[in-house]
């Protein structure tokens, strides 16, 4: 049976100081969320530093394809310099390279997911008002969703997905390849040109998606250079015996709620179907790599991809076949593994909905797929002021919709259509999920701040007075939520009495 | 399903609600095309003043 598919996203944000000529990314990235986490209320009132990520378990250089020798195996560098801090809501907030990140937390199902990643915009937006109170005036930075400058430099949104470890790789492999490359007709962002070398904006000046042009491999290690569409980085995070989490980094990061919950809900339930044996008919592609790239290039979505047995299907259509293997699975199997049978409905529905209105009439999904949305903008700008692709307002254009400020935003005023409460999103830059281990993290910080040392992922670090430092493990990423814990939380006055509580 | 028989057994109605539907389709054709001049209107506004310096001046270092 499928395990519960906890899930969460990554989000380097683009980044630039405007006002300034002397600026560079990792200050600016340090500086707008020090403003940000000085100003947060609750956890930190009396501390005068962020509590510490914890990075005794990264293990970034781990590889899932445990025939390979380590020696072939480039461990990732990590930056334990660079500011990083965990949020009350369980979030990672943190400088990563030369970008501002944001991890949410763990979440149960994909319309959770939605919540913290807007949760995460709007963090972002706080971020950037703090950041231009601690600059000199007329300076700002300003933060963009996006994952490509346009000039070959990409950034990710990475979706990270609980995977049970006896599933093996190479079904992974065989049944997300073809996902990760069809789903793009619905996860693009949209992008005006082509940064993939020897093809050119000429050829290609509009694309559904901002990181096709980035992939060169089918499965590897790598997230920097030589990036794979299947990534094998094997740090669970969690119970290593029984856990795999699966790093995903071939998403674009979206802008449309809609565009995230299906992203997000339609992966979560191809792993469902793997994990029950449930997926029935493999679509092996030729050639993914150019195929991903194919698919990002056909704003007709009707070309056909060359599959290893000598036939041709669309996106569309494998996209299709899939959602109907998907009513099959949840017919034997119900959709307790994602999240239950209302979010697992909606998934369903609205993918069939989105999938139908792209093939009959792709503007009749502008409310709900990126790339759609944008191109939408871009005719309409196109046709008023009749220029051409490589008129650099298009271009700017492009960016803008992925410009973060709310005034500036053009995702904003593009009447997308939102699935959660706007209040809701507000009170989740502060308070974590009930119904994963974030709750336990979060809950924390919340109301032990002083006592937290340190925390990551799968375990939190307190000071406990007198006696040395007490780590309590959190391996099972579906335990200490509010039902497990919340009343022991309530109930105790201080840490020690917690642990106590806990037997921890 | 008992809604879907009833549906078949009254054809006249069906070809009534084709019209609508088409009448609702144009209409909301017609308002999509309001939304978007407005949004237009709004874009000269805020575009970036300099559109070429701002598209030159977003560089990014790689990530992840």
């Amino acid at each position: 049976m499928a395990i519960p598919k906890i899930v969460g996203i990554e989000t380097e944000l683009g980044i630039m100081v405007r006002g300034t000529s002397e600026w560079n990314p990792v200050s600016a990235s340090s500086l707008l969320i020090n403003a940000y986490v000085g100003s947060e209320p609750g956890s930190l009132d009396d501390r005068t530093s962020p509590i510490a990520w914890d990075f005794i378990d990264e293990t970034p250089g781990a590889d899932a394809r445990d025939f390979l020798p380590p020696e072939f195996a480039l461990p990732p560098e990590i930056e334990t310099h660079l500011v990083n801090a965990v949020l009350t809501n369980g979030a990672r907030y943190y400088v990563d390279h030369a970008h501002p990140e944001i991890s949410t937390p763990e979440c149960r199902d994909a319309l959770s997911v939605v919540l913290y990643d807007r949760a995460a915009e709007l963090i972002a937006v706080d971020s950037m008002e703090q950041a231009r109170k601690a600059l000199p005036p007329g300076q700002e930075v300003i933060l963009y969703k996006d994952n490509s400058d346009r000039k070959g430099n990409s950034y990710g949104t990475h979706e990270n997905y609980l995977l049970d470890r006896s599933l093996p790789f190479g079904q992974i492999i065989n049944g997300a390849t073809t996902h990760f490359v069809s789903r793009q007709i619905f996860t693009g962002s949209g992008k005006v040109g082509c940064e993939l070398p020897g093809v050119g904006s000429s050829k290609v000046p509009y694309q559904l998606t901002q990181r096709a042009d980035h992939f060169e491999e089918e499965v590897g290690l790598e997230t920097t250079l030589k990036r794979p569409i299947i990534n094998t980085r094997d740090e669970p995070h969690a119970d290593s015996q029984r856990y795999r989490r699966l790093h995903v980094i071939v998403g674009d990061a979206n802008m449309a709620q809609v565009a995230t919950f299906l992203k997000v809900g339609t992966s979560s339930v191809l792993f469902a179907m793997l994990e029950d044996h449930a997926l029935e008919r493999f679509y092996l592609l030729d050639e993914p790599v150019s195929a991903m790239q194919q698919v990002s290039h056909d704003l007709t979505l009707r070309k056909g991809l060359a599959l290893e047995d000598g036939s041709t299907m669309t996106a569309l259509e494998l996209q299709f076949d899939l959602l109907a293997q998907a009513r099959v699975w949840a017919e034997r199997h119900g959709f307790e593994s994602v999240g239950g049978d209302a979010v697992g409905e909606m998934i369903l529905s609205r993918w069939e909905q989105v999938l139908t209105g792209l093939e009959s009439d792709p503007e009749s999904v502008a409310g709900q797929v990126d790339w759609v949305a944008k191109k939408r903008i871009l005719d309409g700008f196109q046709a008023r002021h009749d220029c051409a692709w490589d008129d650099s307002r298009l271009r700017a254009l492009d960016l803008q919709y992925h410009d973060l400020r709310p005034t500036k935003s053009l995702a904003a005023k593009a009447g997308l259509e939102t699935l959660v409460d706007e209040v809701d999103a507000k009170a989740a830059r502060h308070d974590p999920p009930t119904d994963t281990r974030a709750y336990f993290r979060g809950r924390c910080l919340q109301k032990f701040a002083s006592s937290v040392v340190a925390a990551n992922w799968d375990s939190i670090v307190f000071d406990v007075g007198d006696d040395p430092l007490r780590r309590v493990p959190m391996l099972e990423p579906a335990r200490g939520t509010m039902e497990h814990v919340g009343s022991l939380i309530d109930e105790s006055d201080t840490i020690v009495e917690l642990l106590d509580k806990l037997g921890a | 399903m008992a809604e879907r028989e009833q549906i078949k057994k009254t054809p006249s109605r069906r070809d009534n609600e084709d019209v609508e539907e088409v009448a609702a389709k144009s209409e909301s054709g017609e308002k999509l095309k309001a939304e978007l001049d407005d949004l237009l209107d709004e874009i000269d506004d805020v575009l970036e003043t300099n559109a070429e310096d701002f598209v030159k001046s977003y560089i990014q270092k790689g990530g992840e």
